[in-house]
């Protein structure tokens, strides 16, 4: 897929998400969307992965962390192939098999069960430790939020990844400065991350992650990256493609026609303008970088 | 009795060998049997018997450091990579510390992760409460899929090791720091899921788990000169617990004591006492610690101190006995619900079931 295609793809996947959202009623929209140039990155042309196979021993492991932005994930699966679009309708509804936040046994395609935020990050570790016992080609993605970062869990297995040099894992950290009580840095501040990062023998990153190309390149650059871990931070929007949800906080765990904002005072309008928003955008949705 | 027991489980001169030591030699046994299994430790490699298997196999060995969180959710992704982890600490820090952890990432993840926790009741001493495990039963057996195990001696707890690695899910086993009297012998049978009649009678029920079934059938044996004979199951897996044998007992001899170095709420004689009142309902007492936490002292102290001693235990048989002769005796004939399996339900060769898709 050219880059052209795989933003084209990102966008509808977001025309998923908001879709998905709005018929679940709940549901985070600000993390799935920002993250969704990243997913369509990754199931499009950087896993080796086979969707009618999701079991297949060889597949590269992509653990969510963040397991509250499992739109973007159960809509990019579907887009793969794991299961028909028709099901994401279903999210979050009796008997589904798309929990409101991931249940490995639940459905094909996912690694673990996530939600609880900061374990993330160790389950790849582990992953990519036993792969290195058994001498394994494939690598662990880890893809987590930034606000994971204020979690214990996640720099005990920040230190253990270093501790055995784990090259086969890379994580991914949605950097979108929210978390659910305002911004990371007056929350818990976390920078500098970088030099945190490399501090525990680590390979630091930084690039748009609304860049399809940067994406992948980065990730070309973490596997080619023989001696260490890679940390690939991911500066993102929030809200990402829907100018009213850009960079609220307010809009991490809501689903589109909830909260009142000053563009879209009809929280009616908030869905219809979401999707109109992404059908006028399509493939335009390209980072500043570009 | 049909069980092998220690011929000299009574005498002044049993033989005395920590529970933990017995961990440690099952789980070498369980790395010649299987090569996925991998062994993962918090910085108490020695004294959680982790060492044996450390040094033979040092590439299949993850020092994690003191991150019990760390410990269980690095477990969690080697078990779903095909590995069959077995991580070990103090129980007060794992489950205690991490149980979140392996709630999500290994009970409803459904991955074969072994939880070892080690230093369990009063009886750990000198370390004092901070380090005297007396919840970990109550915390562990709430938790769908998981098995929970507490073995009577070193013996046991090797067997109960390997019936863990047998077993394709989660399983929690705790073990006591102590020197602990060895009540079985190497021939002894031992099935998840599945009690032992210790001792025949038919006056009382003892259901004891862990360190204290050696008291427990110390008591029997004074009951005895008494003229009162105790029946004692040992109950080793507290869940799934063995109902077959408790509505037995319960039919048979209508009064049951319980026996663990555990907080009384949400031990074993929580999870007997939820089965009977369910199904045969009989008068108990609990031998267990009292809401209350531990403090330092010789081991002999504490348990004294805590009322878990033989002659605690002769006490509350006693009493039981008062209560049973005072309420009408419960009808002999008994169903067995369908539900009182001996044995862990079975499961799929394929852990990763799946639900049919919602149209």
């Amino acid at each position: 897929m050219t880059t052209e295609g795989l933003h084209k793809k990102a966008n509808e996947i977001r025309q998923d998400i908001i879709k998905m959202l709005v018929a679940a009623g709940s549901g985070h929209s600000a993390g799935s969307l920002g993250m969704a140039d990243v997913f369509t990155a990754l199931y499009f042309a950087i896993l080796h992965h086979k969707p009618k196979d999701p079991d297949w021993p060889g597949r590269d492991r992509l653990v969510l962390s963040n397991g509250h932005i499992c739109p973007v994930l159960y809509a990019t699966l579907a887009h793969a192939g794991y299961f028909p679009r028709s099901e994401l309708k279903t999210l979050r509804k009796l008997g589904s098999r798309l929990q409101g936040h991931p249940h490995r046994t639940a459905l094909p395609g996912l690694e673990t069960t996530s939600g609880p935020l900061g374990s993330g990050l160790a389950q790849a570790v582990g992953m990519a430790l036993a792969g290195r016992i058994d001498e394994e080609r494939w690598q662990v993605y880890c893809l987590m939020s930034d606000g994971e970062q204020d979690a214990g869990n996640t720099w005990e297995a920040v230190m253990l990844a270093g501790k055995y040099r784990l090259s086969k894992l890379t994580a991914i950290m949605d950097r979108n400065n929210i978390q659910i009580d305002g911004m990371t840095e007056d929350v818990l501040p976390l920078e500098p991350l970088a030099d945190k990062y490399r501090a525990f023998n680590w390979h630091v990153i930084e690039i748009d992650g609304h860049n399809i190309q940067m994406v992948i390149n980065a990730t070309n650059q973490a596997r080619a990256t023989q001696d260490r871990p890679t940390l690939i931070i991911a500066h993102t929007t929030p809200g990402k493609g829907v100018s009213f949800m850009e960079d609220d906080y307010r809009w991490h765990g809501n689903p589109p026609g909830t909260v009142e904002t000053e563009r879209t005072p009809e929280k009616r309008q908030q869905a219809r303008v979401a999707l109109r928003e992404l059908r006028t955008l399509q493939g335009k949705i390209t980072s500043e970088a570009e | 009795m049909d069980t092998h027991l220690n011929p000299n489980r009574l005498q002044a001169n049993v033989e005395q060998v920590p529970i933990r030591n017995g961990y440690g030699a099952g789980l070498v046994k369980a790395g010649e049997k299987n090569r996925n299994v991998v062994a993962l430790c918090a910085d108490l490699t020695e004294s959680t018997r982790t060492e044996d298997f450390a040094v033979r196999w040092p590439e299949r060995f993850v020092e994690v450091g003191v991150a019990e969180q760390d410990l269980a959710t690095v477990a969690s992704g080697m078990a779903a990579t095909g590995k069959i982890p077995f991580v070990t600490s103090y129980a007060t820090f794992s489950p205690g510390r991490n149980w979140e952890q392996i709630r999500t990432t290994i009970a409803y993840n459904d991955v074969p992760v072994k939880v070892i926790g080690s230093h369990t009741g009063v009886s750990v001493g000198p370390d004092g409460a901070t380090h005297q495990a007396l919840e970990d039963i109550a915390i562990m057996r709430a938790l769908p899929n998981m098995v929970v195990i507490a073995p009577c001696d070193y013996l046991e707890a090797e067997r109960a090791t390997l019936a863990a690695l047998k077993h394709p899910g989660p399983v929690y086993i705790r073990l006591a720091r102590e020197a602990t009297p060895v009540v079985t012998t190497k021939a002894t049978p031992f099935k998840l899921g599945q009690s032992q009649e210790f001792r025949s009678g038919t006056d009382l029920t003892i259901v004891a788990c862990g360190s204290l079934v050696y008291e427990a059938l110390m008591a029997a044996d004074v009951l005895s000169k008494k003229h009162v004979e105790a029946r004692v199951l040992n109950m080793a897996t507290v869940k799934p617990l063995d109902g077959k044998a408790l509505l037995h007992a319960a039919r048979e001899t209508g009064a049951i004591v319980s026996v663990e170095e555990h907080q009384i709420t949400g031990g074993l004689g929580g999870a007997v006492a939820e089965f009977l009142a369910a199904h045969a309902p009989v008068p108990q007492e609990f031998i267990g610690v009292q809401d209350q936490f531990g403090e330092s002292g010789a081991p002999e102290e504490l348990l004294e101190k805590f009322h878990l001693k033989s002659q605690d235990i002769v006490t509350a048989a006693q009493r039981v006995l008062d209560r049973k002769q005072k309420q009408p005796a419960i009808p002999r004939v008994c169903v067995v619900p369908k539900s009182t399996r001996r044995t862990p339900p079975k499961r799929a060769a394929r852990t990763r079931t799946r639900k049919k898709a919602v149209q």
